[in-house]
């Protein structure tokens, strides 16, 4: 156990470091900044879902936010009219998702991935009109409120012993989202390294070879579907809870763009990328909605404008350029940085016997 | 009876528009096999500058052809600085760039013309015509005769120019064009020019009949892509059938079946259906796929 401990590579303790970051952040941060954090980690089992099929599967999906859509709608209509316990919802509303995603992704097999984008794309446009029917499920317009569960007494009590004030409901919600997040990120990793995710990779990067060498390409994209559909399900049902109440203005067509922003710009096909990109994508708008009005130097009657048009902007931009520039996002440009100076290190031990030391072999 | 003939007319007009940002599509579909996500962006944009141009007091006839020379400019530029350096990144990337750059022109229109509503002037009287007991407005026969005149055009520039025969080489045959002397990626940058500009006709068409605003395109848009999946998306006169039909349908949907609030849903309809009934369209040829 110690030798493992010991031995350890040092992305092990960089996830250990991270897992214990989230863990205690709610506890020094206000109730108001862990329901931000709650929504940002939502937004990540969302990317991670939109990762296993843009990433690694090579499918581009534009409408995740309908599959969000769906997982939340299902989480508050059977909270609401059926009287289920919130929390127990979230799993059906998971499954629910990924079996219609496993079924939208068999007639997505035919189409070329222009074609599936384009259909995708347009699925996320109509999904706030669709959703306002039937009124009576849905609530149209209005949408549903949820109601957000108090946090258990073991829960009160941990909390309390460790920062001395009262659990709010937010940081309940904040440990729930959390969890979930824990899981799905672990299933992923779990997922990507074994046999699945070496198919994915293997169709993505060129179908005939994987046909030939005995690969099931119809089976393994439509269960790349139904995953990520599962995660993008299970994100809506705990965006729901996390925001209070669901409505067709909750899963605007900004919101597929949103999560592909979060996938490009975390690195597509990376593990971490999906986290990194959902804080990128989640808070800067928030942060432009702050520091905008703030400074002084931009005249007073376009700062709402500022304000409303900075995050399409830099959105758009970051696209652009990541994809230009650097299609492996932060994470591959982080990779970068640490190939170069690892290699530096050790060309300098080196370069006295004349010998460089072969470049890193990407897997 | 009447009724329904005055809203198949409104649904032709409706189409025309269509059918010319479908068209748009077709051609950049057809110069690098690429659909363009920002094809209604760049339409909105253009018809802002226009509306920039007919507040400064000059007359509609002049801002029209200007427009569509600085469309076609925009077009050339966008294509060099945005789409060039990535030409050969496959198709996944170039989506992505297309669709950044939507949400990038979107951002900026908002950022330099505000997100209210403007209402664009319409060249047409807004009165009707007694055409054999059916009233139909000068506005939508303005809209069909303009949208006829530009399909018209670009199929005659196609067609029957020199400038037409390269540019539809250089897309089929990018190397033999080459060795021939075409300068293939100049050909590119023109395609995207003529895209941009036939799209910011179907903006200013789209523009008096919706509120001027920077999200006005998005729901045309998808029209335009049913247009061009239903007529096949490498053939013109496919996005031109493609438009009439889905402006036909949705209009007479809107009206008779579902209401005016599901009509983007038939939108949705016509693109799964005609993707799973006929992915190559009605007039795309079937696309066989060497292994």
């Amino acid at each position: 156990m110690l030798q493992s401990i010991r031995t350890a590579p040092p992305r092990y303790w960089l996830v250990a470091i991270v897992v214990i970051f989230f863990v205690g952040f709610p506890t020094v941060i206000t109730s108001f900044q862990t329901s931000l954090w709650t929504q940002a980690i939502v937004l990540a089992i969302a990317i991670m879902g939109l990762n296993i099929l843009v990433g690694y599967s090579g499918q581009l999906s534009l409408g995740h936010g309908a599959f969000m859509a769906l997982g939340a709608y299902t989480s508050a209509i059977l909270a609401h009219h059926y009287k289920i316990d919130y929390l127990l919802t979230i799993p059906i509303a998971a499954l629910l998702t990924g079996v219609v995603g496993f079924l939208f992704g068999i007639p997505a097999l035919r189409l070329s991935a222009l074609y599936l984008a384009l259909a995708t794309f347009a699925l996320a446009v109509v999904t706030p009109s669709l959703i306002k029917r039937p009124p009576g499920l849905t609530g149209g317009v209005q949408g549903i409120l949820v109601r957000q569960p108090d946090p258990p007494q073991f829960a009160q009590d941990a909390f309390t012993t460790v920062t001395g004030t009262v659990m709010t409901s937010d940081q309940w919600i904040y440990y729930v989202s959390l969890l979930c997040a824990l899981v799905l990120f672990w299933l992923a990793w779990n997922l990507v390294r074994h046999r699945p995710g070496r198919a994915m990779r293997a169709i993505r990067d060129g179908e005939v070879a994987a046909a030939a060498s005995g690969i099931s390409i119809a089976g393994y994209k439509t269960l790349a579907f139904g995953i990520s559909a599962f995660y993008a399900g299970m994100a809506g049902s705990l965006f729901g809870l996390a925001t209070g109440f669901v409505s067709p203005d909750t899963f605007p067509v900004s919101l597929s763009i949103q999560l592909l922003v979060g996938v490009v710009v975390g690195g597509l096909a990376s593990i971490p990328g999906p986290l990194l990109g959902a804080i990128f994508a989640y808070f800067l708008p928030i942060e432009s909605n702050q520091w905008v009005p703030s400074q002084t130097w931009i005249p007073a009657q376009i700062t709402s404008t500022v304000k409303n048009a900075g995050p399409a902007v830099s959105y758009g931009a970051v696209l652009i350029l990541i994809m230009m520039f650097a299609p492996n996002g932060i994470v591959g440009l982080i990779n970068w940085g640490y190939a170069i100076v690892k290699r530096r290190l050790r060309g300098a031990g080196d370069r006295e016997t004349g010998q460089m030391p072969p470049d890193a072999q990407t897997v | 009876m009447q009724e329904f003939l005055q809203q198949l007319v409104t649904g032709i007009a409706a189409g025309g528009i269509f059918a010319s940002l479908a068209l748009a599509l077709v051609l950049i579909y057809n110069a690098m096999g690429l659909v363009n996500f920002a094809q209604g962006e760049m339409a909105m944009v253009a018809t802002f500058v226009a509306f920039a141009l007919i507040n400064s007091g000059m007359s509609y006839w002049i801002v029209f052809p200007v427009t569509l020379v600085l469309a076609f400019g925009g077009g050339i530029v966008i294509q060099r600085v945005v789409i060039r350096p990535v030409e050969r990144a496959p198709v996944l990337t170039l989506v992505i760039i297309t669709l950044g750059l939507a949400t990038l022109l979107n951002g900026l229109a908002g950022f330099v013309f505000g997100y209210g509503l403007h209402s664009f002037p319409s060249p047409f009287p807004a009165q009707s015509a007694d055409v054999f007991g059916v009233f139909v407005s000068y506005r939508d026969l303005g809209v069909i005769a303009v949208s006829g005149l530009v399909l018209l055009a670009v199929y005659l520039l196609l067609q029957r120019t020199t400038v037409g025969l390269t540019m539809r080489a250089a897309a089929h045959h990018p190397e033999a064009s080459r060795l021939l002397g075409v300068q293939v990626s100049w050909m590119l940058a023109l395609g995207w020019g003529l895209a941009s500009a036939v799209g910011a006709v179907s903006g200013m068409m789209v523009a008096p009949i919706l509120f001027l605003e920077p999200s006005m395109m998005q729901t045309i848009i998808i029209y335009a892509f049913a247009a061009a999946v239903l007529g096949g998306i490498e053939s013109p006169l496919g996005a031109v059938v493609g438009g009439l039909i889905v402006g036909v349908t949705v209009n007479l949907a809107g009206a008779y079946l579902v209401g005016g609030d599901l009509q983007l849903a038939v939108g949705l309809a016509i693109i799964v259906i005609a993707l799973i009934l006929k992915p190559n369209g009605l007039f795309g040829r079937a696309s066989g796929r060497r292994v």
